[in-house]
C-alpha cells in the first residue's frame, strides 16, 4: 500500500507548522485577508457559504483503514459528523473553523495526509482509476507513474506558477475509468504486439466553462521518456499559455487555438531541444515507488466460491447487489466491492463518521486494509474474497451503505451546489435526491441499464455534467434556479461532450424530464443497446421531441 | 396589507470560525438575519461599508459585502436564494446550520 516517503512527511509537517503560524498571525491581524487567502487556499481551506471548508487530497483515491478512521475522527471532532467525497478523489468538510484548522492538519499529518496543493495554479493531485492494481482488465498499475509525476511536479519551481491550474489523469487499463480525455494531460497505457508497454499522451481536454476532448500527441511513448516529454509539454504551455484571460489560460485553449498539429510540432521541437537526461534516476525512482503500490499478498483461491453462489440463490437482494456492485478482480477468487454512497434520496458522496468507521473496519478485516475513493463519489474495497462478500453486504446494510445501484440511474454524481458552495448558481443535491426518489425502483433501474447522470451547480462543472450520459447544469435566471439538460456526454474510451437539448427547466420539472428521456430510450433501443449507444445512433431528435413537443 | 421596504444588508463571515453574520443597527455582527439593519439611504449604506471595513481590519469578520433585501412586517427577506440559504443553512440538511440553532431567518430559502 502507498506510503509517503520520509521526505514528504517532513515537508508536510513543516507546512502544517507554517500554517499554524500563519493562521495565528491572521487571527491577530498581522496578516490581511489578501495576504492570508492564498496561504489558506494552498492548504485546502476555502471560505464557503456557511463556514470554512477544508478539502483534503486522497492521493490515487487510496486510503488505509487507519486513514479512513482518522477522516471519521475529524468529521466527529471538528465538523458536524460527516464528510463529502468529491469527484476529484478528495474529501471535503463543510463546517470547519479557522482556529481548528492547524490541529486538523496535524491530525492528518499523523496519518500521512494533507490538504496541500489542491488549489492554485499548479499541477493538482494526479488522479487514476479507482480500481488501480485490482481490475481484471488492467495492463499495469498506473499509480507508480502517477506518483512519479506528482513528485516531479509538486516541487518543481517552474510549474508552481502556471497560467492556470493543471490536472493530470492516468489509467493503466484499456477501459478508461480515469477520464483521461477530459484532463489537461491524460495518459493511457497500451501494450503492442511485441508485448511492450507504452503511454498514449493526450493533451488539452477539460470540462468547466469550455469543455473539450483532449487531442493525442503521442500514441506510444516509452515509459522512460515520460517525464522529459511532459516537461516539454509544460514548457510549451508556460511559454504560450494565455495569462491575460483566466478563462483562456487553460492548456485546452492553447491546444485548440494552435491546432493539434501545430501544438504537437511545438512540443516535439521543444522535446528535441532538451533531450532526456534524467531518465535513469526516474526509472530507479519509479521502481522504488512501485514497491509502495505492490499488490498485497493475495491467497490462491479456487474460482468457485460456493458460499457466495449459495447466498445469491438464497437472497435475491444480495444477488442484485452482487450483480451491480461487484467488479472483476485480476486475482481468481477475489472481487472488487463498490460501496454506493447514493442511498435512495441521499446526498451523493456524503458519509457519516460512523459509516466511515464501518467501511474502515470492513477494509481492515476483508480488503487488505485498503479502501479507494472513486470520482463517482463512491467507496471501493479493492481486494475482497468472493466468499466474504455476503458478510460484507450484511454489515453494509446495517449502516445504509448497501444501495445496489452502482453504475445505474440512482448512482448520481452531484457537486455540493448552492447548498454549500460559494460559487454555485443553483442547487444540485435536491435535484439529485428528487431523481433518485423518482427512480427508486431498482427493477426499473436495472431495466434501464448502465447510466451516468451528472449534476453541477455552476459552470465550473465539478459534477462533470459535460460527460454525463445525462448532464444537468444548474444556472441562475434572474434570481431563479433553472437547469439545462445535456445528453450524450461520456468520459469513457470514446469520450464526448454532451449536447444541450433545448431550453432549461425549473428544478421541480427536472425529474419528469429525465423520465421522459429514459422512456424514449427504452422505447427506441435495440436489444442490449445501452443508453449512450442508443443516443449516438438516434441523435437528439426523438429526445427533443419527447421533451419539448407541444404538451 | 403587509408593509415592504427595500434596501441592503451587510453580511460577512466571522473570521475565526466562518459563521455567517449580519451587521446590526448597533454596529455589531449578529447570527440572525432578522437582527440586521436594512440600509435604505446612500449614507446608511456608506456607514455599513465603513463599519465592515473597520471590523475586517480588526479581524472580527472577513469577506464582507452587501446584498439586496426587503423588510416585510419587520422581518428581513433576502432577495436572492443564495442569501436566504446563508441565512438558514443547507436546504438538504435541516438539522444543520442556523435553522437548527435557533438563529434562522423568518423566510424559507425556497419559496412557493
Ligand atoms: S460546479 Fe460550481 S457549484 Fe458545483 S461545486 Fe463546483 S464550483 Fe461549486
Amino acid at each position: 500500500m502507498y506510503r509517503y516517503d520520509e521526505f514528504d512527511l517532513s515537508f508536510v509537517k513543516q507546512r502544517t507548522e507554517q500554517f499554524r503560524d500563519q493562521a495565528e498571525r491572521r487571527l491577530k491581524g498581522e496578516l490581511t485577508e489578501d495576504e492570508f487567502r492564498p496561504l489558506r487556499l494552498m492548504n485546502g481551506l476555502y471560505l464557503q457559504l456557511h463556514a470554512y471548508m477544508l478539502r483534503i487530497a486522497i492521493p490515487y483515491g487510496t486510503l488505509s483503514s487507519k486513514q479512513m478512521r482518522r477522516l471519521a475522527y475529524i468529521a466527529d471532532k471538528w465538523d458536524r459528523g460527516y464528510g463529502h467525497f468529491t469527484t476529484r478523489q478528495n474529501i471535503q468538510y463543510n463546517w470547519i473553523k479557522l482556529e481548528d484548522t492547524a490541529d486538523i492538519l496535524d491530525a492528518l499529518a499523523e496519518v500521512e495526509m494533507h490538504g496541500i496543493q489542491t488549489s492554485g495554479n499548479c499541477i493538482r493531485n494526479v488522479t487514476t482509476d479507482h480500481w488501480a492494481g485490482a481490475a481484471a482488465d488492467e495492463i499495469a498499475d498506473p499509480r507508480p507513474v502517477g506518483e512519479l509525476l506528482r513528485q516531479w511536479s509538486s516541487l518543481h519551481p517552474e510549474f508552481s506558477f502556471l497560467p492556470r491550474k493543471f490536472k493530470i489523469a492516468v489509467t493503466g487499463a484499456p477501459n478508461d475509468r480515469a477520464a483521461v480525455k477530459v484532463h489537461d494531460i491524460g495518459l493511457r497505457l497500451h501494450k503492442n504486439d511485441k508485448g511492450e508497454i507504452g503511454w498514449e499522451v493526450l493533451v488539452g481536454g477539460g470540462q468547466g466553462r469550455t469543455p473539450m476532448i483532449a487531442v493525442m500527441v503521442r500514441d506510444f511513448l516509452p515509459e522512460k521518456e515520460l517525464v522529459p516529454y511532459l516537461e516539454a509539454i509544460m514548457r510549451v504551455y508556460n511559454l504560450y499559455g494565455r495569462r491575460d484571460n483566466k478563462y483562456k489560460a487553460r492548456i485546452k485553449i492553447l491546444v485548440h487555438e494552435l491546432g493539434a498539429e501545430k501544438f504537437r510540432s511545438e512540443v516535439e521541437a521543444e522535446y528535441a531541444r532538451h533531450p532526456a537526461q534524467t531518465t535513469e534516476v526516474d526509472q530507479k525512482e519509479l521502481a522504488r515507488i512501485a514497491e509502495y503500490f505492490a499488490l498485497p499478498q493475495l491467497e490462491k483461491l479456487s474460482r468457485f466460491a460456493p458460499h457466495f453462489e449459495q447466498s445469491k440463490l438464497d437472497n435475491k437482494e444480495f444477488a442484485r447487489w452482487a450483480r451491480n456492485n461487484l467488479a472483476a478482480h485480476s486475482t481468481q477468487g477475489y472481487t472488487i466491492v463498490n460501496i454506493s454512497l447514493k442511498p435512495e434520496g441521499g446526498i451523493p458522496g456524503d458519509a457519516t463518521g460512523e459509516q466511515m468507521r464501518v467501511m474502515a473496519d470492513l477494509a481492515e478485516r476483508y480488503s487488505q486494509d485498503e479502501l479507494r475513493v472513486s470520482h463517482a463519489q463512491n467507496i471501493v474495497l479493492p481486494h475482497v474474497k468472493l466468499e466474504d462478500a455476503f458478510t460484507i453486504w450484511q454489515e453494509l446494510r446495517k449502516h445504509d451503505l448497501a444501495a445496489a445501484n452502482y453504475g445505474l440511474a440512482g448512482d448520481i454524481i452531484a457537486c455540493p451546489g448552492l447548498d454549500y458552495c460559494a460559487l454555485a448558481t443553483a442547487r444540485s443535491i435536491p435535484i439529485s435526491q428528487a431523481i433518485s426518489r423518482k427512480f427508486a425502483d431498482l427493477d426499473k433501474q436495472e431495466k434501464i441499464g448502465p447510466l451516468k447522470i451528472n449534476i453541477s451547480g455552476c459552470i465550473n462543472a465539478c459534477g462533470h455534467h459535460h460527460v454525463g450520459h445525462i448532464g444537468i447544469l444548474g444556472l441562475d435566471k434572474k434570481g431563479e434556479e433553472f437547469y439545462q439538460i445535456t445528453l450524450g456526454g461520456s468520459s469513457g474510451d470514446s469520450a464526448s461532450i454532451g449536447t444541450i437539448l433545448g431550453p432549461g427547466f425549473a428544478g421541480e420539472e427536472v425529474p419528469d424530464a429525465i423520465e421522459k428521456i429514459l422512456d424514449t430510450y427504452v422505447k427506441l433501443r435495440q436489444p442490449g443497446e445501452e443508453f449512450l449507444a442508443a443516443y449516438r445512433r438516434l441523435g437528439p431528435a426523438p429526445f427533443k421531441e419527447a421533451l419539448y413537443a407541444a404538451a | 396589507m403587509s408593509e415592504i421596504e427595500k434596501g441592503q444588508v451587510m453580511t460577512a463571515n466571522r473570521l475565526r470560525d466562518g459563521e455567517v453574520v449580519f451587521l446590526t443597527r448597533a454596529g455589531v455582527w449578529a447570527m440572525a438575519i432578522d437582527e440586521a439593519v436594512l440600509a435604505q439611504e446612500p449614507q446608511a449604506v456608506a456607514a455599513l461599508e465603513a463599519r465592515a471595513k473597520e471590523d475586517e481590519k480588526a479581524t472580527l469578520v472577513t469577506g464582507s459585502y452587501l446584498f439586496d433585501a426587503e423588510r416585510v412586517n419587520g422581518k428581513i427577506r433576502a432577495s436572492h436564494i443564495r442569501e436566504r440559504i446563508r441565512a438558514q443553512g443547507p436546504t438538504v440538511r435541516l438539522d444543520l446550520g442556523k435553522q437548527a440553532e435557533g438563529t434562522a431567518g423568518s423566510f424559507a430559502a425556497v419559496e412557493g
